[in-house]
């Protein structure tokens, strides 16, 4: 009639039982437990053998319910599970008890890991006492993937799925696709350039029939789950209409508001306010800038539509376009609704914001740059058409001094983490500097240098030893202006000594930050992000691209910092795991999700048709339901719980004033055995 | 004075499966150690917690209670969290007319990257109550109910 219970109690190695006798621990429960009837310990559960164990033992011993004592669920609990279906249990009889990270791993002294211990499997066993056997819940899967950024990781992920034949939706909010690898000059540790390896990625991506790029638009919202996502893109007016407008360049011309800093040069060159991003922009075709533009302006103080304003018409007069013009004054958001089955979130970051140093004089001094505007000096489509200036004068500068780690590894501006690749492209830096100054000289203060990659130590060396670059070990504590140089004080720890130079420029080598709305759009996603905004992934080491939410991955550097390839590999990565999804017309779905008492006559459900559990449900999960007698007449209306839609939060459960509501896996009877097997001492 | 000296006070912790569930695996991934008087409980959403179980887990013997979840903003669920806070705010006085001490039962938001927050908090939780002393109204709550009898058998 009970059940047959057997409790298995990893070792871990010595992970767990090091501070846990994990022999006593099995004996306790063996010995208190009546419903438990094998108990055993192995050293790696996990492990292919430790998996065969509770295989055969389950056979063996029939038994009807499994706790492991092991890992948090979070690792392994899908394993355990997989296991228990190879040997005919249903999966839902197993339960894992978390005695390495919230035990071995915190308590130190030994009889209280184990006493500990002891309790935990305890109130697991009588949790699996009162498990019921659920069966997986099939949904529909829609083979359409979201791709939300149009950076080299979102492009990378988009060919990968749409080469796999499946549609792609792809939203960027700026009005170019590209990202940050666009405004690369030349990219380590080959130096190739970095416009000529992604204007055609970018080119691809555009005409591949199965991509449908949504370019100057956002996320407005995402419902729905795994397999069934709903998304609103809101297309953000654009001004400009994209099927009749030719790219033909004739408007941005004549535009007459030319003093507007351009983004993309990272504000050392100027635009204008129609205006497309770069030249190899995708879509090339323009956008209007509506903040700057003197027509939008003056519509605004006029309070009256742009289109009747008459400060300025220059563009639309230009435009060649006939009998209607490409150039829409009026225009306004437009809302696209689509429906995809997974969806990857590839957004990227933001560079290190100016001033955040002001004892190195950044946003203060024009010739204190940082990492990206550098970028932007070097490259051969940036504003000085690759030839090193300074932003102040135009001058070439004779020293330039790089300083790293401004923002990384800095936990006094809130910045503890290593950005990764800063220390390869301050070196690649140094290289373009000397290759186009070569009476130049550059120096480096850096804390260490960390070259780990394939070929990037070499590299860094090449720098150094063959470029002539001169690395000094130390923080810099000051950088001033003095006439027109700059004065560097900083430290050389490996001499012990006080280093000042002039300098004619300064690079920054700044820090990668998460987007600054990162929070908010973890939020509209329901995903995770860690302390410093970059999202999380489901499992640092074993699921590297999946987000906390099924279904939705994650590719590149909105993760936290990385280089083009180690973001290329994780789109790819992603990519592949999309694929998988979208491979089968039918996904298993976790069956945790809540169930209305429903029961035979006279009584029919417990329910008494309040409805709050409806009011409360965040996925509009509750139904209304009418019992009807055999006449048709109805009898009761109760609430129904559509299995598609809930999520298995249990909001109505414990709403429900009738106790109507149970939450599978979760039910009052299984958390009640967890509280009444606390029983301290 | 001795006495006092070795009271341990027994902590139950109900943590929503996203957030501080995860922070509590963060805090052992990272070895930070803290007091072992806590007792979890994992469940989906704070949202679904019934009041009721904060009873039963102090007729059961806990001293004190912690709950819980995401930030505000942060649930997994969207809004789990706010229910579960207001849920609390009615709870509440309900506790203090019982004659429980709200001190007893904590309230906060931990989320997956802050094992430190965690450890911090169930520090605090169990100085509090190990200051409050042990929780004995249960022996009252015990007296009523329909498994009174089995319960005194046990004390």
């Amino acid at each position: 009639m009970g059940k047959k219970i057997g409790v298995f109690v990893c070792h871990c190695g010595t992970n767990i039982s090091a501070t846990v006798d994990v022999e006593k621990v099995a004996e306790e429960t063996k010995k208190n437990n009546p419903g438990v009837s094998y108990t055993t310990t192995y050293k790696y559960m996990c492990s292919d053998p430790g998996q065969k164990l509770l295989r055969d033992k389950i056979k063996e011993e029939g038994l009807t319910g499994v706790v492991i004592a092991a890992c948090s669920p979070k690792m392994h609990e899908h394993t355990f599970r997989n296991a228990a279906i190879k040997s005919g249990l249903n999966p839902y009889h197993v339960e894992i008890s978390n005695i390495r990270e919230q035990c071995s791993w915190v308590h130190p002294d030994k009889p209280v890991g184990t006493e500990k211990s002891t309790d935990l499997v305890r109130m697991m066993t009588e949790k699996v006492r009162k498990d019921k056997s659920l069966k997986p819940i099939k949904v529909h899967v829609t083979k359409r993937a979201l791709i939300i950024g149009g950076g080299i990781a979102g492009i990378q992920a988009a060919l990968d799925i749409a080469d796999g034949g499946h549609e792609v939706i792809m939203v960027e909010r700026e009005a170019s696709i590209g990202g940050h690898m666009a405004q690369l000059s030349e990219t380590f540790p080959t130096l190739d350039c970095s416009q000529c390896i992604m204007t055609p990625k970018m080119v691809e991506a555009a005409q591949h029939d199965n991509i449908t790029m949504h370019t100057w638009s956002e996320i407005e919202s995402i419902t729905g789950y795994l397999g069934n996502f709903d998304v609103k893109i809101r297309k953000k007016a654009r001004s400009v209409d994209l099927d009749l407008c030719t790219g033909c360049s004739s408007c941005w011309q004549v535009c007459p508001c030319k003093k507007i800093k351009s983004e993309f040069d990272m504000g050392l060159a100027n635009r204008t306010a129609i205006y497309i991003p770069f030249p190899q922009a995708i879509p090339s075709k323009p956008v209007i800038d509506r903040e700057n533009c003197i027509l939008f302006k003056d519509a605004r103080k006029k309070n009256i539509k742009p289109n009747d304003s008459k400060v300025c018409r220059k563009c639309i007069d230009a435009c060649p376009i006939a009998p209607v013009k490409a150039i829409d004054y009026n225009q306004e958001d437009e809302i696209i609704d689509v429906k995809v089955g997974a969806i990857i979130v590839a957004t990227g970051f933001r560079e290190l914001e100016d001033g955040l140093y002001g004892e190195y004089g950044g946003g203060k001094y024009e010739d204190v740059i940082t990492g990206m505007q550098f970028e932007r000096l070097a490259s051969a489509s940036g504003p000085t058409d690759g030839k090193i200036k300074r932003p102040s004068d135009g001058k070439e500068p004779e020293i330039v001094v790089f300083i790293q780690c401004v923002g990384s590894r800095d936990p006094s501006k809130g910045c503890s983490y290593c950005s990764k690749t800063c220390c390869m492209y301050t070196a690649k830096h140094t290289m373009l500097y000397k290759h186009k100054v070569h009476h130049g000289h550059a120096f480096v203060f850096y804390i260490d240098i960390r070259c780990a990659g394939k070929g990037y130590e070499e590299f860094s060396q090449r720098a150094i030893e063959e470029e002539g670059a001169t690395y000094l070990r130390g923080r810099v504590s000051r950088v001033y202006k003095k006439g027109d140089k700059l004065i560097v004080l900083g430290a050389d720890t490996l001499t012990g000594s006080v280093v000042e130079i002039e300098a004619d420029m300064v690079v920054l080598a700044s820090a990668m930050k998460a987007q600054d709305d990162a929070e908010q759009f973890a939020q509209k996603l329901s995903i995770q992000y860690d302390k410093d905004k970059f999202f999380s992934e489901m499992h640092p080491k074993l699921k590297p691209v999946e987000s906390s939410s099924a279904g939705i991955f994650l590719a590149g550097t909105c993760q936290g910092p990385k280089d083009i390839p180690e973001t290329v590999a994780q789109a790819g990565a992603a990519a592949s795991k999309v694929l998988a999804l979208l491979s089968s017309d039918e996904l298993e779905r976790e069956p945790v999700v809540a169930r209305v008492d429903r029961q035979l006559p006279p009584v029919f459900s417990t329910c008494i048709g309040c409805f709050y559990c409806q009011k409360v449900c965040p996925y509009s999960a509750i139904e209304s339901e009418d019992i009807k007698a055999r006449d048709g007449s109805v009898i009761k209306t109760v609430a129904r719980v559509n299995e598609g839609l809930c999520q298995g939060c249990g909001l109505c459960a414990a709403t429900c004033r009738s106790k109507s509501i149970e939450l599978d896996g979760f039910n009052d009877e299984q958390i009640y055995a967890e509280i009444n097997a606390v029983e301290f001492n | 004075m001795a006495e006092e000296t070795k009271f341990e006070p027994k902590i139950v912790a109900f943590l929503c499966n996203w957030c501080t569930y995860a922070g509590a695996d963060l805090a052992g991934t990272g070895r930070n150690q803290y007091q072992a008087n806590v007792r979890v409980i994992k469940l989906p959403c704070t949202g679904g917690i019934d009041p009721l179980f904060l009873i039963k887990a102090f007729e059961r013997g806990a001293d004190g209670i912690l709950v819980s979840g995401c930030h505000p903003g942060d649930c997994h669920y969207n809004s789990g969290n706010y229910h579960a806070r207001r849920r609390w705010n009615v709870f509440r006085p309900l506790l203090e007319f019982c004659g429980i001490n709200p001190e007893r039962i904590q309230f906060s938001w931990i989320s997956a990257a802050e094992g430190g927050k965690w450890v911090e908090t169930i520090n605090g939780v169990v100085d509090t109550v190990r200051a409050l002393g042990p929780f004995e109204g249960y022996q009252k709550i015990n007296t009523i109910g329909p498994d009174a009898s089995s319960e005194s058998s046990q004390t």
